[in-house]
């Protein structure tokens, strides 16, 4: 029933009120004495050496790419599982058909070495 | 019952559930303080209140009246945003979450949750994989350098495990041919020969529990996955540079997250709330809930136990663990799974 969906949105929005209103309550009560020693971003006590966002190693983007096969895969599968027993053998064998395909890719990504993390 | 009368129940519901959600993380909270100082052989928070009791009050305090240091050159939108981000998604999942049976107070028939609807395992999982936009956004937006490792490392994480915590459930999707949690709970009634209960533990899924169990560990950051925040290199990891009341909303946020993960484990392979149930009628309403709270404080108990007794992993083990070693294991369970309930059918 479409209706059954209406909770979930009060109560998004009833977080959605109490969040900020603790922040605000928070910024009333608080004190508040900046200092430039004391707003330097953390770094063990010296200077701050560098810009922050700095370079950092392609496997994170490897795996940002990976995650998005993997997840769409999983997706596909959860509708066929909840039908499972309606789809009878059909669907069993399409699906064994689909995981094969998507075995040989992860075989093949394995030996690439996508997944080693050096 | 109308619509005026369902959206009366539904607030009153709400305020109830997030009331004791909110509780539930503080004490989850002292129960962790607690619990790892008498494994580290420390009595752990005793003086506010018996026990240490009030201590949750008293944290809940002191962030509202610690001052609240915003470094120069962070993006200040994001940097707000994402605590407040961070929160929402871990609290909104519990909204699916049932408790228990069906009650009637006076004509009014509701389910102890806030709301049943149809797709309730999917609105939770996309609600939590929401969660990793937080962490990746206060890493990025606080200009400091712990704080954007933390949040690359989480995020890469975060997205390796939820593949295997996806397929570890498709079992049992197959099993309760529903994604409404109350469906799936309700497919474990009963019991085999009559004394092994019908959770799904018992159906062949403890592979799926353990790959689960594991996957959620990853997701939620916490030991011994909880390399974002490894104090001894990245000092808090992604919310370093957080303090006062956007800190202790990460916090919550973790917090939150575990129970949700609590609850889920229970609902989906321990049979949600099937339990004995005896005595007059009030006692068999309230029985089934306690029964389902017993099960999530046995779950936030490993937790904190995990916590105290394992090491952390290296990032490189993390990250073969998850692609090599669970992905294989959560589709090769997908897969015996589906040929077993072939065949039986």
């Amino acid at each position: 029933m479409p209706q059954n969906y209406v909770p979930i949105f009060i109560f998004i929005a009833l977080i959605g009120i109490l969040i900020p209103v603790t922040l605000l309550a928070a910024k009333l009560v608080r004190p508040d004495n900046p200092h430039k020693e004391k707003l330097l971003p953390y770094e063990c006590g010296i200077d701050p050496v560098d810009r922050a966002r700095g370079r950092y190693t392609v496997r994170f983007y490897i795996v940002a790419i990976l995650f998005v096969v993997f997840d769409v895969e999983t997706i596909f599968l959860f509708p066929w599982a909840v039908k499972f027993k309606a789809l009878g053998v059909f669907g069993l064998v399409e699906m064994l058909v689909f995981l094969l395909i998507l075995i040989v890719g992860y075989i093949w990504i394995w030996k690439k070495g996508a997944l080693e993390w050096v | 019952m109308n619509l005026t009368t369902f959206i009366i129940v539904s607030v009153i519901k709400t305020v109830i559930a997030l009331f004791v959600l909110l509780t539930a993380v503080a004490y989850s909270v002292w129960l962790e303080r607690k619990v790892v100082g008498h494994i580290q052989n420390r009595w752990g928070p005793t003086r506010v209140g018996p026990f240490g009791l009030l201590q949750p009050l008293a944290d809940g305090a002191k962030f509202l009246f610690k001052e609240d240091l915003i470094p120069p050159h962070v993006y200040k939108p994001l940097y707000i945003a994402a605590p407040m981000l961070a929160v929402m998604f871990a609290l909104t999942s519990i909204s699916v979450i049932p408790i228990g049976n069906v009650v009637t107070i006076g004509n009014i028939k509701t389910p102890l949750q806030i709301t049943d609807v149809n797709i309730g395992l999917l609105i939770v999982l996309g609600i939590t994989s929401l969660g990793v936009y937080g962490v990746a956004l206060a890493g990025w937006s606080s200009n400091s350098k712990y704080s954007l490792l933390g949040g690359l490392r989480a995020s890469a994480q975060m997205v390796s495990y939820e593949i295997s915590l996806g397929l570890s459930l498709v079992g049992v999707l197959i099993l309760a041919g529903s994604f409404s949690l109350r469906a799936i709970v309700d497919a474990q009634a009963g019991t085999f020969w009559g004394f092994i209960p019908r959770w799904n533990i018992f159906q062949g899924q403890i592979i799926a529990f353990f790959i689960y169990l594991t996957a959620a560990y990853a997701e939620t950051n916490r030991v011994p996955f909880d390399l974002p925040e490894a104090e001894t290199e990245l000092v808090a990891g992604y919310h370093t540079e957080y303090s006062a009341m956007k800190f202790a909303m990460f916090f919550m946020a973790e917090y939150a997250n575990m129970i949700t993960v609590a609850c889920l484990a229970s609902l989906l392979f321990l049979g949600g709330w099937h339990g004995p149930l005896f005595g007059p009628p009030l006692l068999q309403a309230i029985l089934p809930v306690f029964w389902f709270g017993l099960r999530v404080f046995m779950f936030l108990f490993i937790y904190i136990w995990v916590r105290g007794t394992l090491p952390r992993f290296r990032y490189d083990q993390l990250m073969a663990f998850g692609w090599k070693f669970l992905l294989p294991m959560a589709i090769a369970n997908l897969v015996i799974t589906a040929l077993i309930v072939a065949i039986r059918s």
